[in-house]
């Protein structure tokens, strides 16, 4: 045996051990009703108006939160769990087997952290990490605009420099929840003679700043996750800044891989969801055997072949991916692929039910249909948000593939 | 389960890698085409695998093997796959020396496992008798007699067929064809009595035979009588997931001339890289292979830890190899315009073996329907 192979087999001992102790505590600390399955109501997202609708999801949350372990991978000194790669698999591995809900949503663990570990000043850190870890302070993205989507770097939002301010004036539009966010982390154009990508800087704003309005928007699924925000000379203080002006373009692609690695991997995250073969008997039949829509049969199969494929992809990438590096361009697969796969597994879900899938509201329909028709609706953003499934096939085309512009 | 290469694998890659670079590029199988070669794949390169020890990679040590597993062996035979080179892995290494693991006696082991090892025995599994791939449909008849069995039927696409030194025959003892019971794995010499062997020319100039067996005396078996589809199961299985190896060592290689011919093609003054409805169809391309990929490997430790999921994980091994073999062959020819069509360049070859092994040991749409099937839908 190698000594290479020699440390692996040490690792897998002591992972196994670390296996049983994670396990051991989430069965004493996650409360009984966090172990049911959780509808997209009884998400807890924290901030500084935090939304309990039970006593046990504060309970969850402060003792997770209190091991780091709604940031498993992150350093100790900013409240991080401090764990491996591996042992964060393990975590999320008996998380899932256990059914323990995921205690804390936060754009702020799974996008802004990151990069603040990557390019934030120590003062930045301490003042912004331990309160995501703690689900304290709600973040909202601040990155496209009415005249700038998939054309992501001719955002027009001018912040310009007054004294020891930054004086903010935009239109930022699809920002996720900022009418019930604290901060935003926003991308602002700080010298507009500078080229377009280099001109563009990363800060973090308070909300609670006089001059922003937050605005929901309607979308096709009837719910309002996104906001339109308008900036009117909001004054953001010079230490806000993340890095430096001009190389906001650089943190904002960074952030980019960490969101799209996240989108991908939400996909993989329906605990309550039942089977579309166990939709599929309920209401298509027979009671045994092989489902009686041969051709449908075989879609779901697809479907769910595809599904284990993009599983065990986003573990071998992060099984390939060392302590401490983040994604890289392959993230732009897991977005494309994950996305897709989604909408596909939406749609045949919604195809399932047939009629019953398609009422709006009110009588003549369960809960549980009008609830899949909406989430089949909601999906139809998902290769669209962080990026469309085009602008992914770019990346992979240019990044991965080397192919020329 | 890890994905990350040891460093043995890493050397045992490397090793593959380097020698049928050298020995067996692709070229090498377009000349025994062009000269029709009557044994269809070189002897010498055979030998010259074995005393590598890439034959009995996954062979125990006891029978002559290096007692490593499919992950090791899989990357001999995704190597295998990059240059296309014909050799007999497929009949003797992944169906016949597993056949004899998973059901063979230790003396019939002892007797046949070491020559496979060597590169000196060629297997043969016969077990189709139809047009498609269906490992119950078994007409063949095993009829006991005062020594062992008689063997009667005709068995199509045997692989190695033509120059194997053993078949093993999948024939009926009881039940009615279609039946999962009552199968029985007859062990015959290739110079029994009543064997006649025609060779079946297929359009990926990879060698096949069709044989027939009329009361040929068979003595041994594998296994025990009327219950050979256990041991059935686990060989196709096993089989199936080494040969998603080799197609996705062809995949890759395929994909990869493609990438490179996009990037130094021109046409309207610039590379036909840069133009987006290719560069599109490319990026798509690289995720299945990924997932591909990802698939392929765990197959191969399901193999190797005799993990409960592997009939379904095998299942969409193939479903997945399969369809991306066939799309990524397609898409090449297309990428490569009108050159893509000529026989001179290599893609045309690697399109041909995507239709062969896509349809040995069942078509994605078989695998998909076998995956409901297991799953109880």
């Amino acid at each position: 045996m190698s000594h290479a192979d020699s440390a692996r087999a040490a690792q897998a001992d002591g992972l196994a051990s670390f296996r049983a102790e994670v396990r051991a505590w989430l069965v004493e600390n996650c409360p009984a009703t966090m172990r049911t399955p959780m509808n997209e109501d009884d998400e807890v997202w924290g901030g500084r108006r935090p939304v309990f609708d039970h006593p046990d999801q504060k309970v969850w949350l402060d003792r997770m939160a209190a091991r780091g372990w709604t940031a498993p991978t992150w350093p100790r000194e900013y409240g991080g769990g401090g764990l491996s790669p591996e042992q964060a698999l393990v975590l999320t591995d008996e998380m899932h087997s256990l059914g323990c809900r995921r205690p804390l949503k936060s754009f702020g663990v799974w996008m802004l952290g990151p990069v603040l570990l990557e390019f934030a000043s120590e003062e930045q850190k301490r003042e912004h990490i331990p309160p995501i870890v703690r689900g304290e302070i709600r973040w909202c993205q601040g990155y496209s605009e009415p005249g700038a989507g998939s054309d992501l770097a001719s955002l027009a939002a001018r912040a310009a420099l007054d004294g020891d301010d930054y004086v903010v004036s935009g239109h930022k539009i699809w920002t996720s929840h900022a009418d019930r966010s604290d901060w935003m982390f926003c991308l602002v154009r700080t010298d507009p003679s500078a080229p377009k990508h280099a001109g563009i800087s990363f800060l973090l704003i308070d909300m609670a700043s006089p001059g922003i309005t937050a605005r929901p928007i309607r979308l096709i699924s009837g719910n309002s996750p996104f906001c339109e925000t308008f900036f009117d000379e909001v004054r953001v203080p010079r230490k806000n800044l993340v890095g430096h002006a001009g190389v906001g373009w650089t943190i904002a692609k960074r952030l980019l891989q960490h969101e799209r690695a996240l989108i991908s991997e939400m996909r993989d995250n329906f605990p309550d969801e039942e089977t579309l073969e166990g939709v599929a008997r309920r209401y298509l039949g027979p009671a045994e055997g092989p489902l009686s829509d041969a051709a449908l049969r075989d879609r779901i199969v697809q479907a769910n072949m595809d599904f284990y494929c993009n599983k065990i992809t986003l573990r071998r990438s992060a099984e390939a991916a060392e302590a401490g590096r983040g994604p890289g361009p392959e993230s732009s697969m897991f977005k494309l692929y994950g996305t897709e796969l989604n909408k596909r597994r939406r749609e045949l879900m919604v195809e399932i039910l047939g009629y019953q899938g398609l009422g709006w509201e009110g009588e003549g329909f369960a809960a549980g249909e009008l609830a899949r028709t909406r989430a089949w609706l909601r999906s139809r953003a998902n290769s669209i948000e962080g990026g469309t499934s085009e602008i992914q096939l770019n990346i992979i085309a240019k990044r991965v593939l080397g192919l020329p512009d | 389960m890890s994905f990350v290469l040891t460093e043995e694998q890493e050397s045992i890659r490397r090793t593959a890698k380097s020698f049928l670079g050298e020995r067996a590029p692709v070229a090498h199988q377009r000349a025994l085409r062009d000269a029709a070669d009557a044994v269809g794949f070189s002897r010498d390169l055979w030998k010259e695998m074995a005393s590598l020890g890439l034959l009995g990679m996954a062979i125990p040590e006891a029978y002559g093997g290096a007692g490593l597993g499919f992950a090791e062996l899989g990357l001999v035979l995704a190597e295998c796959g990059r240059t296309l080179v014909p050799t007999p892995l497929v009949s003797t290494v992944l169906l016949g020396a597993s056949a004899l693991l998973g059901g063979g006696s230790p003396e019939q082991n002892r007797a046949l496992l070491p020559g496979v090892c060597a590169g000196t025995r060629i297997l043969a599994f016969a077990h189709d008798e139809g047009p498609r791939f269906a490992p119950y449909a078994v007409a063949a008849k095993a009829e006991p007699d005062e020594n062992g069995f008689r063997l009667s039927g005709e068995k199509t696409f045997v692989l190695d067929g033509h120059v194997a030194d053993d078949f093993i025959v999948v024939a009926r003892s009881a039940g009615a064809p279609a039946d999962r019971a009552g199968l029985t794995l007859l062990l015959v010499p290739a110079d029994a009595p009543g064997i006649s062997v025609t060779r079946t020319h297929m359009v990926d100039s990879r060698n096949a035979a069709r044989v027939r067996f009329a009361a040929t005396p068979a003595r041994e078996i594998i296994g025990r009588p009327g219950a050979g589809a256990d041991v059935v199961d686990a060989v196709l299985d096993r089989a199936t997931v080494g040969l998603c190896a080799e197609m996705l060592g062809s995949i890759e290689e395929v994909f990869d001339r493609t990438i490179a011919y996009l990037k130094t093609r021109k046409q309207f003054g610039v590379p036909i890289g840069s133009f987006q409805a290719l560069k599109h169809r490319a990026a798509h391309l690289f995720c299945e292979i990924e997932l591909s990929k990802s698939i392929v490997l765990d197959a191969l430790r399901a193999v190797d830890a005799a993990r409960p999921d592997l009939a379904a994980v095998a299942s969409v091994a193939k479903a997945r190899t399969s369809d991306t073999f066939v799309a990524v062959t397609n898409e090449a020819v297309q990428m490569h315009g009108g050159v893509g069509v000529t026989d001179e360049l290599d893609i045309g070859l690697f399109l041909k073996r995507a239709r062969v092994a896509e349809m040995t040991f069942g078509t994605a749409a078989y695998h998909r329907n076998r995956f409901a099937q297991l799953h109880g839908y």
